[in-house]
């Protein structure tokens, strides 16, 4: 799908790079608290649990959030505007609806006795899911610029490259999501 | 998809023009405060690097009146000091605090913050041919972080119960528990903000670095043709980059632990015979995930050290530098072994004796890219033209020390010889020499170096020469005896070392120690007086290229403005180092290939 062939002489935005450095960089900070999470998961006093059902919802939002990101930016580069706005903007509610779903998940979880304290599992399971969820977060921050650029009749945008930077790191937030679940099936 | 790239064509050549064009009419504020031009920020990071690097000394010249008399009182302390040295006697709990604060500000705020903040932003879009950063606005970004973060840790020096205290290193349970000792109070939590804000900016300049070194090189500069100061760079942006983050997820762990009573680091502790309700915690995965950025971070503050030393080395021996590929090669072992040696920091934690050795292994194959660049340098000292200029002697002097310092890191690095060695003053008298002197020494000779380019004017030598040789000299003299007391078992970190039999026959020597640290002290001040009078009132410069150097930052302007280059910036055709070829005594980079020129050098 991407313009692999003709390149201009730079061969990729600096600010896409910087993207993918960044990207790069939280993927340390992820990696440090998942290996943190097998260390203690190997010590005594380790509880096992079941993932609330809010967060198996939520999985499937981020996921429909990838596709209509996606094609908001197919959208763009067509210059179908209103096709882009209406995008754009869903991409921004499935991603408040992921938070809120969220929210309802750990709700559940601490009602059901598994509070933040009561065992370092659930210690872990607050601070790798919030932290991923602060960076849903900071995504939805860039997804509010977006729409209100999008829907105002006074700025014009014709470069790709912001919606592409949103689309990028929306994508990343969405996979290190599947992949703290699956994590979090996994190794529990 | 062919309209598509062809959008993004058009797209790319707008951008490269925007960077080209800067007469926009700038105030005071937008060009020296919040200013975007890599220069001026490069600058602000060195001013106050300095700031801190005075701070830092003048503790560890506190500390040092203390261990040199442990019965004395200096009534001036109080004056200043107040509660902290009641009766001119410096207390035990701000002892710490001092030591705390020593390591935090110079191997943070000095070594991390002043050298590659300074040298990585004014360096990195002049050598490589650039109008600025990737993103000049990230990049002040970087500095306001840096600047907030030094507020919060300056501040933390004025409250009641004193700045953090448990070490540099901030382990739990000193760092978890408020009720722990007066420096885990609300110093702690000013250190733990601050240090948060300080990851930001390392992380925001580090992204800023790779992206600008990866995509914004001018015409002709390959990789292989970058300066080794370049390379040395960014390997020290990848390292911070992967390792930041990781302290980042064990600070948030111990914020928890801190302030909402979760129990990652805690387990089974009495405060004052008080038990706490913590369970199940291991303070040995704070060690884990610190080191994990801990032992990167020594390398992201020598790497710096290391390239702008290869580049005087080689601008002031009139000489190639000798093995450019093995150089480059070797940083890049270095940034690749950084990351799996961490546990030679814990090798007294109870760690597996099988993994143990496995570390010990990883960590003395790094000797081996270090002997290939100390071998380089030698070489390219070895019959060279060599001009004695400041720059160039903290050079050597950098390449001194890291011989020295090195070698006592292959006993360090054997776990049986730590045993009796870690948590000596071995170890002290081991990275004060590798890591905190010789990066200075790299530091110095950068700021020597590339002065004339940062203010259009040239410190003065003299004053330089003295700098040099009471550092180098002192340096060797503060550190070189505690390996003798580190050997005897002297443990780092005691307030007073009068109360032990084995350690009495040592205060004579610890005394003189104190003395020599006064005296580079004062010499440092003599350093700062130099840096700030010659700003104003030092010798014009009036050559483009004062030092003959083959680089592209002696083709600007000598006082380039925001864009650095006037005109075109220039197509480079060769690699730096060019020196002594074909008869000529040096060939800059944007220098065509002649039809005659020989193919080799």
């Amino acid at each position: 799908m991407e313009t692999a062939e003709i390149k201009p002489k730079n061969k990729i935005h600096p600010h896409k790079f910087t993207l993918w450095v960044g990207i790069g960089s939280i993927v340390m900070m992820f990696a440090g608290l998942t290996s943190a999470y097998i260390v203690k998961r190997n010590q005594a006093g380790w509880v096992s649990y079941d993932l609330p059902k809010a967060f198996w919802y939520s999985t499937i939002v981020i996921l429909l959030s990838s596709l209509t990101v996606q094609l908001s930016v197919k959208a763009f580069k067509e210059r179908a505007m209103a096709k882009y706005r209406k995008l754009m903007f869903s991409t921004l509610v499935l991603g408040v609806l992921f938070i809120v779903l969220q929210y309802f998940g750990f709700k559940q979880f601490w009602n059901a006795g598994m509070t933040l304290q009561a065992n370092v599992a659930f210690s872990f399971l607050y601070i790798i899911v919030g932290l991923h969820g602060l960076h849903v977060i900071g995504g939805i921050i860039a997804l509010i610029v977006m729409s209100l650029k999008a829907f105002s009749s006074k700025i014009r945008i014709y470069s790709s490259v912001p919606v592409e930077l949103i689309s990028t790191y929306w994508h990343f937030v969405d996979i290190l999501w599947i992949y703290l679940l699956i994590f979090l099936i996994m190794i529990r | 998809m062919s309209t598509v790239t062809a959008h993004e064509a058009t797209h790319h050549e707008a951008h490269g023009d925007a960077h080209q064009e800067h007469h926009h009419h700038e105030t005071f504020i937008t060009k020296y405060v919040f200013s975007q031009d890599h220069k001026t920020i490069a600058k602000q990071f060195l001013v106050t690097g300095i700031i801190w690097a005075f701070i830092g000394g003048l503790f560890s010249v506190i500390f040092r009146l203390q261990l040199a008399d442990p019965n004395a009182t200096y009534p001036f302390l109080e004056d200043f000091l107040g509660h902290w040295a009641k009766g001119g006697k410096l207390q035990p709990e701000f002892y710490y605090a001092l030591v705390t604060m020593h390591g935090t500000i110079l191997v943070f705020f000095v070594l991390t913050a002043g050298l590659s903040g300074t040298f990585a932003n004014f360096l990195i879009p002049l050598q490589i041919g650039a109008r600025d950063m990737a993103s000049p606005m990230l990049n002040m970004l970087s500095y306001w972080f840096f600047f907030l973060a030094s507020v919060i840790m300056m501040s933390s020096l004025f409250v009641q119960t004193g700045p953090a205290s448990g070490g540099w290193t901030i382990y739990p349970p000193l760092s978890a528990l408020g009720e722990a000792s007066s420096g885990s109070k609300i110093g702690m939590d000013l250190w733990l903000v601050s240090m948060a804000m300080f990851i930001v900016s390392s992380l925001l300049g580090g992204l800023n670095y790779i992206t600008t070194i990866l995509n914004m090189r001018t015409k002709g500069m390959s990789m292989t043709r970058m300066p080794l100061t370049i390379w040395a760079l960014f390997f020290t942006a990848v390292l911070g980059v992967l390792s930041f983050p990781v302290l980042l997820s064990g600070a948030i762990l111990l914020l928890f632990d801190r302030n909402l009573g979760t129990s990652f680091y805690l387990s089974d502790i009495v405060v004052a015979g008080k038990i706490m309700p913590n369970e199940g915690g291991s303070a040995i995965l704070f060690q884990h995930l610190f080191w994990f950025l801990g032992h990167p971070e020594v390398y992201i503050i020598l790497l710096p050290a290391m390239g702008m030393s290869s580049e005087i080395l080689s601008v002031n021996s009139r000489k190639p530098i000798f093995g450019y590929m093995a150089m480059v090669g070797s940083l890049f072992a270095i940034t690749i072994l950084a990351f799996l040696v961490w546990a030679h920091h814990m090798f007294v934690t109870g760690l597996n004796p099988f993994l143990g050795s496995v570390f010990v292994l990883l960590t003395l194959l790094i000797a081996v890219p270090s002997a290939i660049k100390v071998f380089n340098w030698l070489t390219t000292l070895w019959k060279g033209n060599i001009r004695f200029t400041p720059a160039m002697m903290f050079a050597i002097g950098f390449v001194s020390l890291f011989i020295s310092g090195g070698l006592t890191g292959i006993f360090l690095g054997n776990s049986a010889l730590d045993i009796h060695l870690h948590d000596t003053y071995f170890v002290i008298a081991h990275f004060h020499i590798v890591m905190g002197v010789a990066s200075f020494f790299g530091m110095f000779a950068g700021v020597y170096h590339w002065y004339p380019k940062m203010f259009g004017r040239y410190l003065n030598n003299t004053l330089a020469y003295i700098h040099f040789w009471v550092t180098i000299v002192g340096a060797y003299l503060i550190f070189w005896p505690m390996h003798y007391e580190g050997l005897a078992g002297m443990p780092r970190r005691y307030y007073d070392f009068s109360n032990w039999e084995s350690f009495k026959m040592f205060s004579g020597l610890n005394q003189f120690i104190s003395i020599v640290a006064l005296v580079v002290f004062a010499v440092q001040l003599l350093f700062i007086i130099n840096f700030f009078y010659s700003i104003w009132k030092g010798r014009k410069v009036t050559k483009q290229n004062p030092w003959d150097a083959n680089t592209l930052e002696w083709t600007t302007p000598i006082r380039p403005g925001h864009g650095n280059w006037t005109g075109e910036i220039p197509e480079v055709h060769r690699w730096p180092y060019d020196y002594a070829k074909d008869g000529k005594d040096f060939i800059p980079q944007n220098v065509p290939v002649g039809a005659d020129e020989s193919k080799d050098h």
